[in-house]
This record gives structure tokens, sequence and C-alpha cells, in this order.
């Protein structure tokens, strides 16, 4: 506790840093996600090979995809850029398949209707497909907050600072205090993300809690 | 590109398959590590998973414990472990660190894959007069299997990829040449070593894959087959078509 007490600027520093890191991932990842997924939903054909070459990806261990991008990509080996891309293709990794079943969760009968009321087809995605879409889209993007959160921490193996810096440098100086702070505040942001994505979730679809409780009736009987 | 020219000459060169810490060695340290890793987390995390799925009792707790596993960084826990343990059971401390890794995966699949059963096949053959453990073991089971042997695919595939952190702490594996090469700018053998843990992932994904659609029992196409990735949907599915 005292190495806190005397160390509290740092990880207050690395906090943030590790917070402007995990950020652009799950954004992006979150938003690049939506046309993959409904392609792959939308085209049987496709779905095979799209959720193959996901399924590729997310198993290029983390710290193998730092090192194979920046020869790529042609950024340094120590930028953050390195690692916020090689956290996109994660979360783009995880999330298409979440898209692909939450498209594919929607009853065929509230697509037809929404048609037949005269929703054109950009209208009923945005008003109809992606909100009925939108739970399990939330699990997707949970997953992907929790385990973007977790992998910024290897970063500092590249040289990227984040809380994975306690770690190390814990490590290094035998502190086992400064590697249990670098792990609860890994910890606390995930959960103050997972909070954050709760809460969105509840304001965009507040038909969501009574979707769930009706699931749950289902499953019971 | 050039430094991609610059892998496949450290990888074709016969003096890295033939010195001490070989490209063979690493990729062997490799597998030991996840086989004995793998095995220990699927003897803990698949009876108690299967006794959740079984009885109902302590579902919250370990759909709870899996989310916040998930959030937990294995290199830190690794580095705190060496630390508590000593240097000289860095090899413990890894091993147990990996093992929290794997368990959350095994636990989903086992749990999933005994809950998701229909109660009525349950009762159909209790019905027809089988005892407890035939229910268990001609039923529940190969029921199971195909969700088991995908959470099993989740968790060898994240143990692979972290296992490439144990060479932090002085151990082997095929991390060792990316985290030495790092400071020292040795790109030849990063990205060499980064490719061939990349193959070895994808060839234990394709065999994991091969594997489940064996364990599929015959007449089973709805529930079985799924990567456990795909659980969230395919429970949907199935709570849809009931």
């Amino acid at each position: 506790m005292q190495w806190v007490g005397n160390n509290l600027g740092l990880v207050a520093e690395l906090t943030l840093a590790h917070i402007a890191l995990s950020i652009p991932p799950i954004v992006l990842g979150g938003l690049l996600s939506i046309p993959i997924g409904w392609l792959a939903f939308r085209f049987p054909t496709w779905r095979g090979s799209v959720l193959g070459v996901v399924g590729v990806l997310y198993t290029i261990p983390s710290l193998a995809l730092f090192v194979l991008l920046p020869p790529l990509f042609g950024f340094p080996i120590l930028s953050e850029l390195n690692v916020i891309v090689a956290l996109v293709i994660y979360a783009v990794a995880i999330m298409v398949r979440s898209v692909s079943d939450g498209f594919a969760s929607i009853d065929a009968g509230s697509l037809r209707a929404a048609t037949a009321v005269g929703y054109g087809p950009w209208q009923r995605f945005f008003q109809v497909e992606l909100p009925l879409a939108g739970p399990v889209l939330l699990a997707g993007l949970r997953v992907v907050s929790v385990s973007t959160v977790s992998l910024v921490t290897v970063g500092v193996l590249v040289g990227v600072k984040s809380l994975g810096y306690l770690f190390t440098d814990g490590f290094q100086r035998r502190i086992e205090a400064e590697i249990v702070t670098g792990i609860v505040m890994t910890l606390v942001v995930a959960l103050i993300f997972d909070v954050l994505l709760l809460a969105l979730g509840r304001a965009l679809m507040p038909w969501s809690l009574l979707a769930k409780s009706r699931l749950r009736a289902n499953e019971a009987v | 590109m050039e430094l991609f020219v610059d892998a496949w000459l450290w990888l074709t060169n016969p003096e890295n398959y033939t010195s001490e810490g070989s490209v063979i060695q690493r990729s062997l340290e490799h597998l030991a590590y996840t086989s004995i890793v793998v095995v220990l987390a699927a003897a803990i995390a698949i009876p108690l998973g299967f006794f959740i799925g079984h009885t109902g009792r302590g579902r919250r707790w370990a759909v709870g414990v899996a989310g916040a596993a998930r959030a937990l960084p294995t290199f830190g826990l690794l580095l705190y472990l060496v630390l508590l343990l000593g240097v000289e059971r860095r090899a413990i401390a890894a091993v147990i660190a990996l093992v929290l890794l794997a368990i959350p995966p095994l636990l989903a699949g086992a749990y999933t894959g005994v809950d998701q059963i229909d109660r009525r096949t349950l009762d159909a053959a209790r019905a027809q007069g089988m005892t407890g453990g035939q229910v268990l073991w001609r039923v529940e089971i190969p029921l199971a299997l195909p969700l088991i042997v995908g959470g099993l695919r989740s968790a060898v595939l994240q143990v692979v990829a972290t296992v490439t952190l144990i060479a932090y702490v002085g151990l082997g594996g095929l991390g060792y040449d990316i985290i030495q090469g790092i400071p020292l700018r040795h790109f030849d053998q990063m990205i060499g070593s980064a490719l061939v843990i990349v193959l070895l992932a994808l060839l234990l994904d394709a065999l994991f894959a091969a594997m489940t659609r064996v364990v599929t029992p015959k007449g089973v196409r709805s529930a079985g087959g799924e990567d456990i990735r795909a659980r969230e949907g395919s429970r949907r599915a199935l709570t849809r078509a009931r």
C-alpha cells in the first residue's frame, strides 16, 4: 500500500494512458464489425469465408501481431498505432460473429412487417434491424471491451506504456505491490467500461430488459 | 517486405534447427506448456461445469467468475506469481497463471453443453429405465461433447497465444526469440517466430474444428458442431425454436 501512496501520480498517468489506448479499438472495432457482420449474415455464400477469415485473425497471438503489423503497414514497432491497430483487428474478430448472430436472431416476421408498412431498406436497417439486433451486439461489445482492456497490457513488451508498465517495472524491481496495483487497476478499468456499456445499452434499448425476462421465461418452459 | 524475406531466411537457416534453442525445441516447449496447462484446467473445469449444468447450482457464480476471469491480465498475474513463488519455481507460477486463463472457456463449454440439452430428452431417457449413471454417460455426455470440445478449442487457442509471454520470465517457448529480439531489434527472429506461432495456432484450430465434427453425435444437427464463440447465438436460436 505504501508503494501506491508514493506513486499515485504514476498510477493515474498510466491509467489514463491505458484508457486512451483501449477506447479506439472498442469503438472502431464495434463500428467496423457492423457492416462486415451484416454482410456475413445477409449473404450465406460469403458467411463461411468471412467467419473463417475472422476466426483465423482471432487465433493470432497478440505478441505475434504486435511484431507482424509494423512490417506490413510500415509503422514503427514502438508506436501506439501498432497496439491500437492490433486490438482493432481482435475486436473485429470477436465482434463480427456476434453481429452476424445478432441479425440472425431477429424474427423474420418483424422484418416482413416493417417492409409491409413501407420501410425502405436503409430505414428498415437503422430503425428495425439494428435495434432488434442490439442486445446481442451489446453482449459482443462487452466481451470486446473486457478483452481489449486486458490485452493493452501486453503492449508494454513492445514499449507502449499502459498499466502493463507496472507489471514489467514491478517485476524488474521486485515490488509485488506494484504488479498487484497494475492488475487491480486493469480490472477496475474493465469494470468501469462494462458498467458504461450496460448503461449505454439501457439508455438506447429500454425494451431489452423486458426481452431478457421474457427469454428467461421461455427457457424455463 | 524486406523484413519478411529476412524472416524467411532466418526460418530456413539450418543453424536454427540444430543449435541450442532451435525452432523445433521452442515449438516443443510451447506445445508442452500448452498441453500441461489445458489438461490440468480441463480436469478442474469440465467436471465443475458438468456439475453446474447438471444441478443448476452455482450458475450465477460460474457466469460471474468466468466474466471476471476474462478481465484478469494474465501477463501481470504471471509476473506476480513468479515474484510470490520465487524465480526457481517460475515454471509452476506460469502453469498456475495459464490454468486460470484456460478455466473460463472450458467451464463455459461444459456448462452450456449440459445446460442446452432439452429436458424432455433426459425425461425420455429416464422413462426408458436408464439409471442416473446411464443418463450421464450415454445421453448427457455425448450430447454435451461438441460444446465441450468447442470450449477446449477456445482454451487451447488462448493458452497457445499466452504461452508466448512466459519467455519474459526466462522460460522457453516460441515467445523466446520475440521477447529477446525486441530490445536487440532482431526483426528476422521476431517475425520468424511470430509466423511459427501463427502457424501452430492455425494447425491446432483446424485440429479441434475437425474434432468437433467427429464428436457430434449422428442425428444431432441443431445444437451440435458449433464453435463455443457462437454459443450466445445458438442458445438464442434454441430458445426460439422451442
